[in-house]
């Protein structure tokens, strides 16, 4: 399990496993669940017009979810937001369904792009997994304290001289970027789930926005690590484990936020 | 008149209405569209987007289990679809701060089953195309005996919407004036959850789990662009859906002959249809009711988002 062609995607799951903790904490304090779930699911033909055109597939998934996240910011300039997410995960599949039909791509591959396939990365793309990965994660520590501020008041932001508008253009931006990495894993379809999941965990037992991150890297390891392990032992889809990981992590914060004592200090508990 | 025929004889391909498959297309792909147009309306004036794409998605995970357990596929995703409905709405009413994270964890937990059940019917070699058709849709392959149960659910759908239109309109608009109403927003909300539910898993067979939150949220937001009053959208929702799922079929159809022997799949004309309505709507010149209608959802976008 831990040698040969295995070590990679150990790698590459560790990798993706960190930059969906950071960025998933941010996806559940701004409640961007939808916009989580929807640029991954439009970086999908990225990939499939890839395998058409004869190009690197991650050029396909990094091209596709960046125009994803300009359309559904350019979209929600006269729309509300969820109509806008919804409208360009509808134009973006309707393509994919598109390219796919022109591909003739077996059934096994459209189901490893949704789904994930643990030997999804290969050696070569590992650089460029590697340095996507350190570009969110840089980006995300950059913006750290603007972006938290946009995210519990926008009008506090606006009044600190920050753009609300920008920083949903650049956290949409970071959101994109980390999906051209996760998704090749885990699956077009449960991105989010190990964005949400172990993000939504974190918040629910720490206030503290940088231990929340920290917990929240922890437990997506924990979930990309079991759910490698578990794929590699009974030979079922990546996918299933990590989503039904995210949920029962969901779960397990809600239980533990039912039982324990009420948030400490009334800044931390406008943090939630 | 044979000028007419020839016209006629350039849009409907040879055998277009002769075509038994294309038939049921035409009949379970309308039903469907008008059933998501009439409940889209409230979906998008309620900021349920999200909702009914979980629903699509997670009704798939039913669709993908009745191929493995071989019961109709019908009962597949109108139950699993009707189950995550109420789930939703439950955790909703606990906690209504919560609603964005717990329709994604309901949407992964049922995606994460969707991906397990496929699994296992590509594996058992029983269907292997069953990934496409849950997904992105298979319209031609549709058998007739879906059309009556499918009929059933939309009428169900159309029917309880109609019916609870006032007090709907009113809960959607200020729950608190509703209450003060006397109107019991919980009960409102779960009925109005069951016919989402009920439309979107018709969707989601016809037009693919994937695709379908395009029928329910495309044509609603176009007609609620064009319209003031929301029970001329509702009307209008339902053509404009039903022009884009006919004519998709139409096209689907008639891509045959563009391209010899390969097809063109119709969910993607049915959707690019429903997307070039909502921009052309959008660029077209503003009329004096397009602003007022634009101005009124601007207000609701500002009351509703947080």
């Amino acid at each position: 399990m831990f040698t040969g062609f295995m070590t990679n995607t150990w790698v590459a799951g560790t990798l993706v496993a960190i930059v969906a903790g950071v960025v998933g904490f941010f996806v559940v304090i701004r409640r961007a669940a939808f916009a989580a779930h929807v640029l991954p699911l439009g970086a999908f033909p990225g990939a499939a017009a890839a395998s058409l055109l004869g190009v690197n597939e991650l050029v396909g998934l990094v091209t596709f979810s960046v125009l994803g996240a300009l359309g559904i910011s350019h979209l929600a300039r006269r729309e509300r937001r969820d109509v806008a997410t919804a409208l360009w995960l509808a134009v973006s599949l309707a393509l994919g369904t598109l390219f796919l039909s022109m591909t003739r791509q077996y059934p096994q591959q459209v189901y490893s792009l949704l789904f994930g396939e643990i030997l999804g990365v290969s050696e070569g793309a590992m650089i460029s997994v590697a340095a996507l990965s350190i570009t969110a994660v840089v980006t995300i520590g950059i913006l750290f304290r603007p972006l938290l501020l946009d995210s519990i008041s926008p009008e506090l932001c606006q009044a600190a001289g920050g753009s609300s508008r920008r920083m949903e253009l650049a956290f949409l931006g970071v959101v994109a970027l980390s999906t051209a990495i996760v998704l090749p894993v885990v699956g077009a379809l449960m991105v989010f789930s190990l964005m949400v999941g172990p993000a939504s965990c974190a918040r629910a037992l720490t206030d503290e926005p940088r231990s929340a991150v920290l917990l929240s890297v922890g437990l997506a390891l924990a979930t990309v690590w079991s759910a490698i392990a578990l794929s590699y032992l009974s030979n079922w889809p990546v996918g299933f484990f990590v989503g039904a990981l995210g949920a029962l992590s969901y779960a397990g914060g809600r239980i533990y936020r039912r039982f324990a004592p009420a948030p400490s200090s009334p800044r931390a508990a406008a943090a939630i | 008149m044979t000028g007419m025929h020839m016209l006629l004889g350039l849009i409907f391909s040879p055998g277009f209405f002769a075509n038994a498959p294309v038939r049921t297309a035409l009949l379970v792909g309308g039903g469907t569209a008008v059933a998501s147009a009439v409940v889209g309306i409230f979906a998008v004036m309620r900021g349920q987007s999200f909702a009914a794409h979980a629903l699509g998605d997670v009704s798939s995970a039913g669709g993908s289990a009745s191929y493995l357990l071989g019961v109709s596929p019908v009962l597949g995703f109108i139950g699993l679809g009707v189950l995550a409905a109420a789930s939703m709405e439950w955790a909703d009413v606990q906690d209504a701060r919560e609603r964005d994270l717990v329709t994604g964890v309901v949407l992964g937990a049922g995606l994460a089953l969707t991906a397990l059940f496929l699994y296992f019917d590509t594996t058992s070699g029983s269907a292997s195309g069953a990934v496409v058709a849950i997904l992105f849709g298979s319209m031609f392959t549709l058998p007739l005996s879906i059309a009556l149960p499918a009929g059933i659910a939309g009428a169900i759908a159309v029917v309880t919407t109609v019916t609870l239109y006032r007090p709907l309109l009113l809960s959607s608009l200020s729950a608190e004036l509703a209450t003060a109403q006397g109107i019991r927003v919980r009960l409102l909300g779960f009925a109005h959850a069951l016919a989402l539910a009920l439309a979107v898993s018709l969707s989601a067979m016809t037009v693919g789990a994937i695709l379908s939150p395009a029928l329910i949220i495309g044509p609603a937001a176009t007609a609620l662009r064009l319209v003031d009053r929301p029970g001329l959208a509702m009307a209008l929702a339902a053509l404009l859906g039903l022009s884009a799922v006919w004519g998709g079929i139409l096209l689907a159809y008639d891509s045959y002959y563009w391209t010899p022997g390969h097809g063109w799949p119709v969910s993607f004309f049915i959707v690019s249809l429903v997307f070039l309505g909502y921009v052309g709507v959008n660029v077209a010149p503003r009329s004096r009711a397009v602003r007022t209608a634009g101005h009124a959802t601007g207000h609701h976008a500002g009351c509703a988002q947080d």
